[in-house]
């Protein structure tokens, strides 16, 4: 088989595997986990030969693996649809196929495969457990399996293929489809516990605030249909004098508003400031979801496209000069939102939560390593977070899988995914508590071991060696942030004492659960070896840096000179880097080293309103409340119910209505009833009362008949007789 | 001879009373007898004149026989079929009293 062909089948046996559960299998969930976990496998296989594949070609960049065919004849041309592998394609491919595979496992366990059904669990709510009797006369309530055991595995398929697809497709629309795709699971496995009603807000709230982007999204893709007249990449970024002329827009040309308005897509998808609202309610979902939708993939998905068309965001920027509009608002939209939603995620107690702006700022890490033209490493810290966020998000759901025993164990009413309620879970679960510490040093670049130090260290370095001191600046705050609540949240949930009994009775949970996060673990590590800057001191001239060479080419050979970051080493942001990340975890240490069950958090003195700013996330939501949602209430019910339609088109009709009713009171009582009717009943009298009168000589008696008839002829007789005879 | 006038003053009676009869009787059996003699009524006052006008049998020999044969004919059929009727009608409604038989009373 041609290795073309076995790009167009990555995607389909998710799909297929979607398909057979909702149709035929639902009923069994053996089955159904079976049919994902083998459609996401043969994914993961096609995906791995193809990416060994790709890496060993030359020149992958200017010729990547491609195949096309014709799908919509569009006159005389047709519009092409096809598949292709270049070297941002190979390493998606690369840590999607790792990811989904492995959140598929783990999704297996995590939705208590193989536990009795729940006593009181109802479709739409998560299991509340099951009692179980245990011999002698014993019982305790141990997890249940989830009630929609089946749906799920058959919305994450759906989900594994939009993403597939996005990664595979060769043009913005098939791109455009996979996106799509993604936003629909997105909101299904949000709402996935749909009974609950902040579930169901939240899955509204996501897809509604992601659509705002996909709106702009569509109009460049539009725009860019009516300049170039393809969609496919390559033939887009070809057309560079068209795209470079003025569009007369804000006076930039049309590569830089299209551009943007691209970007306005990532900013929904990737959750950046302002659109960010959305990503830390879709907590709500499952906590698979959680790490494969929004923190592995789905937002990646953003950052995937800024990083597809940064050629087109950046078009006319050489190395050293000022950078163009569009990238300079990517800049400035990252660092804000990386040093934002860090300072939120330094003040929430939900341990999803935390993660949940963790991977908002980490997000707006890469789109502001964009903004300043570090593609590579932008690229770069998209592969290493994808695979330490997973694992945290796999490692928080494996925490608070391991609460819910504790909770159920003891009956305790608590949140067990309140990071107060927990504490000395190293104990209870090694194998998580050893993995989240990697996933947890690697987001806060622990220095040369993680895979997250050396893409943050690129980035602080691309921002520093461009010039931008600001973005550099902001970052590296982000940075310090970054380690200070990663530690604190280390420190909260595994060190220390058990501040609650559920939390003395977490347990550590099945194998199916730990290996994938044993497995994201090696990859939290050993990502970041492929990409250590060839001029870092000893370790650069041991591994070369393969990452930069092989994305690097995606640019470069669209550009006349390489871009920055492989240029001259620099002290300064290193030691920075090193500084914030050790610093920062000390002092997360620090600060929650003595926390104790019921305290208030030992920020909330110090930083006395800013932390009530920072744990109500800056009021953000009830801003838009205020300044969105309830004046499009207000249009909707006040204006455009009330006043417009109840008001006046009611109005209206009901004028109409009552003079139509006056009418007609009129002509009944005019016309209607004193004449038709009158006549109508006139006439029924008159019939009726002849007959009646009539009715007498009926006696029935026939001599009568014959007396009347003999006298009527006699009278008629005599009457003819003397008339005629007169 | 006798003189005609007698024949049509007892024409006349019988007929007087046939239909007093037909009048007056509550038995359909007697209606019907009556209706019998203002029929040989009839038939006497046919006979009468005929023999009165044509005095001599050879011009007109059997124009008023012929005209009494047919009121025969008429009266006997009209009497088989009215019995019939009485019959029908005493074996639904147990009664011949022309009375009782009001079903066209309005």
């Amino acid at each position: 088989m041609a290795i073309e062909t076995l790009i167009w089948l990555i995607p389909l046996p998710p799909l297929l595997a979607f398909f057979v559960i909702v149709l035929f299998t639902h009923r069994s969930r053996a089955l159904s986990h079976w049919l994902a976990l083998i459609g996401a496998g043969l994914a993961w296989l096609a995906s791995m030969v193809i990416f060994f594949q790709a890496i060993g070609i030359e020149d992958l960049a200017q010729h990547p693996l491609s195949s096309a065919i014709n799908w919509l004849p569009t006159g005389q041309t047709a519009l092409q649809i096809g598949v292709q592998v270049d070297p941002l394609t190979a390493i998606s491919l690369f840590f999607v196929a790792w990811t989904v595979f492995m959140i598929f496992i783990y999704s297996v366990a995590y939705h208590n495969y193989g536990q009795p059904a729940g006593d009181h669990d109802h479709p739409g709510l998560p299991p509340h457990g099951a009692t179980v009797e245990t011999g002698h006369g014993h019982s305790h309530k141990v997890p249940s399996v989830e009630p929609l055991y089946s749906r799920f595995f058959a919305f994450i398929s759906l989900f594994a293929f939009g993403m597939f697809t996005l990664v595979v497709s060769d043009n913005l629309l098939t791109l455009f489809i996979g996106w799509e795709i993604m936003g629909l699971c997105s909101y299904l496995l949000i709402g996935f516990w749909y009974a609950k009603p902040s579930a169901r807000d939240a899955a509204v709230k996501a897809f509604l605030t992601t659509r705002i982007g996909d709106v702009v999204m569509l109009l460049g893709l539009a725009a860019l249909y009516v300049i170039t007249g393809s969609l496919k990449y390559s033939d887009i970024l070809s057309h560079t004098e068209v795209l470079m002329q003025p569009s007369g827009i804000l006076g930039m040309s049309w590569a830089g508003i299209i551009g943007l308005m691209l970007f306005i897509g990532t900013i929904g998808k990737s959750a950046q400031f302002p659109l960010h609202v959305w990503l830390p309610d879709a907590m709500e979902g499952p906590t698979p979801v959680s790490a494969m939708i929004h923190a592995a993939t789905m937002v990646s998905a953003g950052i995937y496209l800024g990083l597809r068309f940064f050629p087109l965001a950046s078009m006319g920027w050489q190395t050293g000069e000022p950078i163009t509009a569009t990238m300079t608002v990517m800049a400035v939209i990252g660092a804000f939102t990386a040093l934002f939603a860090a300072t939120i995620a330094t003040a929430q107690t939900d341990i999803k939560r935390v993660l949940a702006y963790s991977t908002i700022s980490q997000l707006g890490y890469m789109v502001a390593a964009l903004g300043v033209g570090a593609y590579v490493a932008a690229a770069f810290h998209l592969v290493t977070h994808a695979f330490f966020k997973a694992l945290l998000f796999l490692g928080s759901g494996s925490v608070i899988h391991g609460m819910e025993h504790g909770v159920l164990h003891t009956g305790e009413k608590i949140d067990p995914q309140d990071m107060t309620n927990m504490g000395g879970l190293r104990k209870k679960m090694p194998v998580t508590f050893w993995t989240f510490v990697i996933g947890g040093l690697a987001l806060s670049g622990f220095p040369l071991v993680t895979a997250g130090f050396w893409s943050k260290d690129e980035i602080l370095s691309g921002a520093f060696n461009s010039g931008h001191l600001v973005v550099f600046i902001t970052l590296a705050l982000a940075a310090l942030l970054t380690a200070f609540y990663t530690m604190r949240q280390i420190t909260l949930t595994f060190l220390g004492q058990p501040r609650t009994r559920s939390a003395e009775h977490a347990s550590e949970n099945k194998w199916v659960m730990t290996l994938p996060l044993v497995v994201l673990s090696f990859f939290a590590i050993a990502a970041g070896w492929v990409g250590i800057p060839e001029t870092f001191p000893l370790l650069g001239k041991i591994s070369g840096d393969w990452f930069a060479e092989f994305m690097g080419e995606m640019v470069n050979y669209l550009r006349s000179e390489r871009l920055a970051g492989a240029e001259g080493f620099n002290y300064i942001p290193l030691i920075t880097s090193l500084v914030v990340a050790l610093g920062g975890l000390y002092l997360g240490w620090l600060v929650y080293r003595r926390f104790k069950a019921g305290a208030a958090d030992p920020l909330q003195q110090p930083l006395g309103a800013l932390y009530r700013w920072m744990k109500d996330k800056y009021y953000i939501d009830e801003l838009y409340q205020l300044v969105f949602i309830r004046p499009a209430r207000w249009i909707s019910e006040t204006f455009s119910y009330q006043w417009i339609d109840r008001g006046l088109i009611d109005g209206i009709l009901h004028a109409v209505a009552r003079f139509g009713w006056w009418l007609g009171e009129r002509l009944r009582f005019w016309f209607d009833l004193p004449v038709i009717n009158g006549a109508g009943d006139a006439s029924a009298d008159g019939v009726q009362g002849m007959g009646s009168w009539m009715k007498g000589m009926q006696t029935g008696r026939v001599q009568q008949y014959m007396v009347t008839a003999i006298s009527v002829l006699v009278v008629l007789g005599v009457i003819i007789l003397y008339i005629f005879s007169a | 001879m006798i003189p005609l006038y007698w024949y049509v003053l007892f024409a006349t009676a019988l007929f007087c009373i046939g239909l007093f009869g037909v009048l007056t009787r509550k038995n359909s059996v007697a209606i019907l007898m009556g209706i019998e003699l203002m029929l040989n009524a009839v038939n006497v006052n046919l006979l009468a004149f005929w023999r009165y006008l044509y005095a001599d049998p050879t011009v007109e020999p059997t124009r008023g026989l012929a005209f009494v044969a047919i009121v025969f004919v008429a009266a006997s059929a009209e009497a088989a079929v009215g019995l019939a009727l009485i019959i029908s009608a005493y074996r639904r409604r147990d009664t011949v009293v022309a009375e009782e038989l009001d079903l066209l009373k309005g």
